[in-house]
């Protein structure tokens, strides 16, 4: 077990040297929800604090999904996966290191957003759920990233089609441009079922100290959300594996 | 010598198609046991299968006595693989890709420093550890590959065609690194298309053919159990009338080639000894005379021909 986490490891480094540590990559991590965020919030009169929070929910979002869905699509067109596949490793290590990385870029990533929002005047004023949360959710987004990479395809173009048109509906319906309280209940309903609504929902607990949700509720949720993309992703990685060889 | 690889029954089925039919053999510790066939006969999937990348559909396969299908890691830490097509990661240095695969492999940080140093010295790829794979040649990308494949020291190496498409230097370099793993007790399984390299260097080699093993024995064994084919070539100063020749006592068959004359018989002594009676009355002088056994070529020709 030890071994398959120190090997998980040594992938998750592999990832971040491969793909995550490229000037585009980290451009396009912080700019995407940057832009889409001004796009909705420009000419509205909301809180800073408010907004900070949407912005970071987003963030980590869109950075923990960008990278880890297109690593499968192309190891399979270079056959670097068939080098780790004769490894000594498991399908379950191989994803665990493709997370981790993805992780680790989410969390670097969603500094970003925290320190502008200090810089504009904005307080944590629960520091300790902010960072459990972002842990949380860039486990959870990650996880939820490995989803889109199992279609047993090389195209990177297929899976991010694919990873779009899940990720941009999310975005409208978790609470970050309108507060799931002033949602319809249809809207409050379809928003219980995105990840996203439960971080947003958290950040804005750390950072305004007032959330819908009970924070037993946002966390236990990212928990189950992650768990259940993990086992999801694994099945369909074991499944798909061999028709990428 | 304990058999290091069991292959038991092993099939793989594809959408009804069966790429590789009900298989047995073992290899023997220290042996460099060749796989030989034609595209398309099992060769590549058979080897995904031992090497633990593709399960069967039916059938086991039991590394160092580990049964992959129950034990993959633990058979898998036991082998190292050079895949057909090269596949180092292209925007890794040839340091990183052997660091990497040390960590996968579960090698500890000294050991993995001294025994890169040590095969990058050994492939001549020292100079360029730094470097990005995706500057390397095809061949330098091979001797890297070949390299990672042993970073785990490991008691069986997979090689699939690992001198396909390589200059003569390359080549040679890797077939010398077969014969020094060899005598230093390793097991080879070597997946081929050059009858020459899997001659030169195979203690034994199978040859599948649609899915099934033809054969399984020393490449001599092989020849001499094809029998029949052994030729006597010979050339002279002027051409010959090659009706002469096959009119000779104990002449199965002649083919030309070039300006030698093959000449096929059971009985080469009396075929050269007639060649010579025959240079005497015609006046002619003998260029090059070679009494030439069947080849591996020969053998794998007539065994997938016949299947």
């Amino acid at each position: 077990m030890i071994d398959q986490m120190r090997r998980a490891y040594a992938i998750a480094k592999k990832d971040v040297r491969i793909y995550y540590l490229k000037g585009p990559v980290i451009i396009f991590g912080v700019l995407s929800p940057a832009f889409l965020f001004l796009a909705f919030m420009i000419g509205r009169d909301l809180p800073v604090d408010f907004l900070i929070a949407g912005l970071l929910g987003m963030t980590i979002f869109f950075t923990s999904t960008s990278v880890a869905p297109v690593i499968a699509p192309t190891e399979t067109q270079t056959r670097n996966l068939e080098r780790l596949a004769a490894a000594p490793i498991s399908i379950t290590t191989i994803l665990f290191g493709d997370v981790l990385a993805s992780v680790l870029f989410g969390i670097a990533i969603s500094l970003v957003p925290i320190l502008l929002g200090m810089a504009l005047g904005v307080s944590i004023t629960h520091p300790f759920i902010l960072a459990l949360g972002i842990v949380l959710a860039a486990f959870c987004f990650s996880a939820m990233g490995l989803i889109f990479s199992s279609a047993p395809t090389s195209m990177t173009s297929t899976v991010m089609m694919l990873s779009m048109m899940v990720k941009f509906p999310l975005v409208f319906i978790s609470g970050i441009f309108i507060p799931v309280q002033e949602l319809p209940l249809w809207g409050q309903a379809l928003a219980s079922l995105s990840p996203l609504t439960y971080i947003t929902d958290l950040c804005r607990y750390a950072f305004q100290g007032a959330c819908h949700y009970p924070v037993v509720v946002d966390i236990g949720a990212l928990l189950v959300f992650l768990a259940a993309f993990m086992a999801i992703a694994i099945k369909l990685h074991e499944r798909s594996l061999p028709k990428r060889l | 010598m304990k058999n290091v690889i069991e292959v038991k029954e092993l099939t793989k089925d594809y959408n009804g198609l069966t790429a590789v039919d009900h298989i047995n053999f073992e290899v023997e510790e220290g042996e460099v046991f060749g796989f030989l066939g034609p595209n398309g006969a099992g060769k590549t999937t058979t080897v995904r299968m031992l090497t633990g990348v593709i399960k069967p559909s039916f059938g086991s396969v039991s590394v160092m006595g580990f049964d992959l299908g129950r034990h993959p890691i633990r058979a898998k830490e036991a082998m190292g693989v050079v895949p057909e097509l090269s596949n180092a990661y292209a925007d890794l240095s040839a340091w990183n890709n052997l660091q990497f695969m040390a960590e996968l492999y579960g090698i500890p940080k000294r050991v993995a420093v001294a025994r890169a140093e040590e095969l990058l010295t050994r492939f001549d790829l020292y100079d360029r550890k730094g470097h990005t794979v995706k500057t390397f040649s095809k061949g330098m990308k091979q001797k890297l590959v070949t390299a990672m494949s042993l970073m785990n020291d490991p008691e069986i190496l997979f090689l699939d065609e690992p001198t396909s498409g390589l200059d003569v230097q390359s080549a040679r370099l890797i077939k010398e690194m077969v014969r020094e793993l060899r005598d230093t007790g390793k097991t080879i399984f070597l997946t081929t298309h050059y009858m020459d390299e899997a001659s030169q260097l195979c203690n034994r080699v199978a040859i599948i053919n649609h899915g099934r093993i033809a054969a399984i024995d020393a490449p001599e064994k092989l020849k001499v159990r094809i029998g029949g084919l052994q030729y006597v070539e010979v050339s002279f100063t002027a051409p010959v009338d090659v009706s002469d020749l096959s009119a000779m006592t104990g002449i199965a068959g002649v083919r030309t080639s070039g300006d030698k004359i093959q000449l096929y018989t059971d009985e080469p002594d009396r075929t050269i000894r007639g060649l010579v009676d025959y240079s005497q009355s015609s006046d002619l002088e003998i260029v090059t005379l070679n009494t030439l056994t069947p080849t591996l070529e020969d053998v794998f020709v007539k065994l997938t021909e016949e299947a």
